[in-house]
């Protein structure tokens, strides 16, 4: 592999998908990756920064929300304040809305119970370094398995949100369309994830971590965590298009 | 003893007390010779515990004996908290199956989650870490008014599974879920994980070396569950509902965080021994762990966090409050273990130490409040040999009654794909994260679930399976079929069975009739066991499932576990999760039955499902047939010669067919050297598979070989299903099957 980045993965007590992100970024990718402890508040040089899916801390308030108050959270702050890459899957994402570091909060589900299928995305972004593996309108399949994944925010913010070409990934069907039946969370606008305005922070909901191998019949989620993995430094957007 | 007698407040003890905790006279007067004097209150609460069906299988134990528990692969048969097999590479598997029914009838919710977080601490007690589940459910009746309670119990047992192993991060991967009016008193909720460890990392439930401290880590004491094991070896009567308060309720972060400490304080090299305070809670651990050390213990009760200080001796030694261990380490390293379980924010707290002379001593402000020998009290505990007698009315019930052809056989098939029984199960496991863990090749709603072993070139292939009206018109017959299902379906992915689980599910053994069942199955599970050369290495007994003298259905749930050594022989990377799923995905390929047709509808879901019957012989199960189909389906995987493979099962092969064409929404046309009726029949030892063109030479000529039936029945392609049969033909577009199916179980849920 190519000289990527360094890659932190934050380990919540509950988190429960940090050896899944370990496996493709360590083994797959074959990056340097070290596993970050909660009660840390160094990022020991790490330039891509993984909050994994899982429980953080129990989430029997609301998930990720006391996981945005764990210690590390600052490092992770300033780092993605700094510019820096920082990727939140499912549990990760809830984590960043909770923290602020991307607008938007999530309720339970439409139909008020856990989903674990494998959705179809539409790629809205391919000039993000998250994105550089894919093409702008591109349908991927990827795995969801949560109970809260129903993005929300009010129209005004979600009218600016589009306006800044900040959704990244939206729900549809298999031919890339809006639909209701394809957005089985009930997110607004059918939004899967989204990033900060400067595009150094991604949030989303499916897993890319879990279909990053041929073997497990999915690839899909690999271009993902490559492009967040590769070098260079600084400026987020790969291409010379405003954020 | 030196200071016996009551505490305050607490009752005298006498036969009609010891009666009420569930022993007879003799196990009373037995107790009372042990002990050479009447028992105080706790004791008594502790032998009621060790000597309940749940912790002393005296009522199966001498049925138990014959199953095989041995092959080249055992590492720890029956006996442990979990069976360890080698599953090759320096690898070991755990696994073990338990039930949770009775709490998950009282509360369903909390029962069946506390049955997930059960399971998964018998398996990392072990020291290996969970990797998958699988959950057999069976319940009552869902339909109309009466249904309703049922369809809460559903929901709640949904719920309860998903919530807890989605938050520990578990898969669930597979499993089973069955409809009978048998169970509307009794549901059943067994639930199965299996854990990875290197060999030389595996633990087991030892206490030993006078001195050396134990060690009480998770969760505090409660008052919930108290005699949650007693509870579970008795009927219900119309007062079980003033039972929920022994009903457990299950943290699943605090058993994620003691899983990932346990594991942790585990590879530290200072734990001599480890369990889980399950069934009977700080009592069976302890005296379970003294008795395989040969040891004793002194316990301090004052020194058990308690949620509540008013809790009394007898309520401590039995409260089955969740999430909670005992570790035995080496005498001044417990600091080692309490620093580690401090780091995932849990405490440890030493609570007593490891003695030589045999005796479980527990002190209580300053006074003795048990003092009792350990082995005689959980190895000589009663065994009984219950009085066993076939059925009265057996010879009616397994009377043939002749099914009737299908005027339309088309409409027979959408009547059997719309019953909750046969209808599609993603209602239930799109609540279950299947996926997590990233090993899943093919998950739920297959023959056999498929997970990679990272760093190694195998897979795991896990299956469970039982046909209860089997089991009912023919125990024996039934127990067979199980296993050879189990091993068939196993072999539908390549895989070679290691080593099987089970739970035995039935009534009170108290009735011979019952008795009788047990024995039968128990038989025929061990004659398969023997012919495939599968030992069971751990599994559970659950009598007493019956309300008001409504006994469920006989059902020994059979989950076994295979590996598949070379993954890489089966097939092309990206291709494995369809060609190791049971649907078609490649038009233009052959469709291939093997195994030999008759006309078997004893118990048969047609007979059942559309037309109330359930009667007759079940289907014969010639184990030497099954292991030849079986031979021949590995070698043909192996080989890389199928695209699919599908076992028939209920509903036979027109059901199977459908499930195959559905699974991807890509027909097939053909036809089949049968009338409409045989379309249904369920007899044993068949599968379709799927191969191209190029490969069906190979398979015809190895099925010929080993002495298989084998035909080529048609092709796969487009989006029909054409099935010509003798006398017409089955022809409806694959979406239309779909709808029907898709719908059945959300629809009667409601």
């Amino acid at each position: 592999m190519d000289p990527g980045v360094k890659c932190g993965i934050v380990v919540f007590p509950g988190s429960n998908c940090d050896h899944d992100v370990y496996h493709v970024l360590g083994h797959v990718l074959e990056q340097e990756t070290l596993f970050l402890w909660h009660q840390k508040t160094s990022l020991e040089g790490c330039e891509l920064i993984v909050l994994p899916g899982g429980f953080s801390y129990g989430d029997y308030l609301r998930a990720g929300s006391m996981a945005a108050h764990s210690p590390i959270m600052a490092a992770v702050r300033r780092h993605a304040e700094a510019g820096g890459r920082v990727l939140g899957i499912c549990n990760g994402f809830q984590m960043l809305l909770e923290a602020g570091l991307l607008p938007g909060a999530m309720r339970r589900n439409r139909d008020l119970r856990f989903l674990s299928v494998d959705v179809h995305l539409r790629v809205e972004r391919d000039d993000l370094v998250y994105c550089s593996g894919y093409r702008r309108g591109e349908v991927l399949r990827m795995p969801i398995a949560h109970a809260e994944g129903n993005y929300v925010d009010t129209d005004e913010a979600l009218d600016d949100l589009e306006r800044s070409g900040q959704v990244v990934f939206r729900y549809v069907d298999s031919e890339g369309n809006l639909a209701s039946g394809a957005n089985l969370n009930g997110s607004k606008r059918s939004i899967a994830g989204v990033c900060s305005a400067e595009g150094n922070v991604l949030g989303l909901m499916p897993h890319p971590e879990r279909c990053a191998e041929d073997l497990l019949g999915n690839g899909d989620g690999l271009a993902l965590l490559a492009g967040a993995v590769q070098a260079g430094g600084g400026a987020e957007l790969t291409a010379a298009v405003g954020g | 003893m030196t200071a016996s007698g009551s505490l305050a407040g607490e009752p005298a003890v006498d036969a009609g007390l010891a009666s009420e905790h569930g022993l007879t006279t003799e196990e009373y007067g037995g107790l009372r010779d042990l002990l050479g004097r009447v028992p105080t209150y706790t004791e008594l609460g502790i032998a009621s515990a060790l000597y309940s069906e749940h912790c002393s299988y005296k009522s199966s134990k001498i049925h138990l004996r014959r199953f095989p528990t041995r092959s080249r692969r055992v590492v720890h048969g029956p006996g442990e908290n979990a069976g360890v097999v080698d599953i090759g590479h320096g690898w070991v598997a755990a696994f073990k199956m338990e039930s949770h029914n009775h709490p998950s009838f009282i509360e369903p919710y909390q029962g069946a989650a506390t049955g997930v977080g059960g399971i998964l601490r018998d398996v990392f007690t072990m020291g290996a870490r969970p990797i998958a589940c699988l959950d057999s459910l069976r319940f009552g009746d869902i339909d109309g008014e009466r249904g309703a309670r049922m369809r809460h119990l559903v929901d709640g047992v949904v719920r309860g599974i998903g919530d807890y192993g989605n938050c520990v991060g578990i898969p669930t991967v597979g499993g089973e879920t069955g409809f009978h009016s048998s169970y509307n008193g009794n549901i059943l909720v067994n639930a199965f994980a299996l854990g990875v460890c290197r060999r030389e990392r595996i633990f087991t439930a030892v206490a030993s070396g006078a001195g050396n401290p134990i060690l009480y880590a998770g969760s505090r004491t409660g008052r919930d569950g108290i005699h949650g094991a007693t509870m579970a070896s008795e009927a219900f009567d119309s007062e079980s509902e003033a039972k929920r308060p022994t009903v457990q309720v299950g943290d699943p972060f605090t058993e994620k965080v003691l899983l990932e400490a346990s594991l942790e304080a585990m590879r530290s090299g200072v734990v001599l021994g480890v369990q889980d305070m399950g069934a009977a809670g700080l009592t069976s651990s302890c005296f379970e762990m003294a008795a395989r050390g040969g040891a004793g213990v002194e316990i301090d009760l004052d020194l058990v966090p308690l949620r509540e200080a008013s809790l009394t001796p007898y309520e401590i030694m039995l409260s089955e409050s969740q999430e909670r261990m005992v570790f035995v380490t080496q005498r001044g390293q417990e600091g080692t273990v309490v620093s580690i379980l401090s780091r995932w924010g849990l405490q440890a707290r030493t609570i007593g130490r490891v003695t030589d002379d045999g005796r479980a001593r527990l002190t209580f402000r300053g006074r003795t409040v048990a003092d009792m020998p350990v082995e005689p009290l959980v190895d000589g505990a009663p065994v009984y040999d219950r009085p066993a007698r076939p059925p009265a009315d057996l010879a009616r019930r397994q009377e043939d009654v002749r099914p009737e052809a299908p005027d339309d056989p088309l409409g027979a098939l959408k009547g059997l794909l719309g019953t909750p029984e046969l209808g599609d199960k993603e209602w239930i496991f799109r609540q279950y994260d299947s996926t997590v863990r990233s090993n899943t090749i093919v998950g739920p709603g297959s023959d056999a679930a498929v997970l990679r072993l990272k760093g190694t070139p195998s897979a795991l292939a896990l299956t469970s399976d039982v046909n209860p009206s089997y089991c009912w018109l023919d125990p024996r017959l039934g127990g067979r079929q199980a296993v050879a299902e189990a091993v068939r379906n196993l072999a539908t992915v390549g895989a070679e069975p290691v080593g099987m689980t089970n739970c035995l599910n039935f009534g009170s053994p108290e009735n011979p009739e019952i008795a009788w069942q047990l024995r039968e199955c128990i038989s025929g599970m061990a004659d398969a066991c023997r012919a495939f050369d599968v030992p069971v290495i751990s599994g559970n007994v659950s009598l007493y499932n019956e309300t008001e003298g409504e006994a469920v259905r006989p059902t020994p749930t059979v989950a076994m576990v295979g590996v598949i050594d070379e993954l890489m022989e089966l097939g092309v990377e990206g291709e494995l999760n369809r060609l190791l799923g049971c649907g078609f995905w490649r038009a233009g390929d052959r469709v291939l039955l093997l195994g030999r047709s008759g006309d078997e509808f004893g118990g048969s879901a047609y007979q059942r499902l559309l037309y109330g019957v359930e009667a007759g012989r079940p289907p014969s199960v010639d184990l030497g047939a099954e292991a030849a189909l079986c031979a021949l389906l590995r070698r043909a995987r192996r080989s890389g010669w199928l695209s699919g493979c599908h076992d028939l099962a209920e509903g036979g092969l027109i059901v199977a067919l459908a499930e195959c064409a559905m699974a991807w929404g890509l027909g097939m046309r053909g036809s089949f050297d049968g009338g409409p009726l045989s379309l249904f029949s369920e007899g044993q030892g068949r599968a379709i598979v799927t191969a191209s063109p190029a490969r069906v030479d190979d398979v015809l000529s190895s099925a010929e070989a080993a002495g298989v039936a084998a035909s080529d029945i048609g092709e796969v392609g487009g989006d029909r299903i054409l099935l010509g049969f003798d006398g017409g033909v089955v022809d409806s577009p694959v979406d239309e099957l779909r709808a029907v199916w898709t719908e059945a179980l959300p629809r009667a849920v409601g």
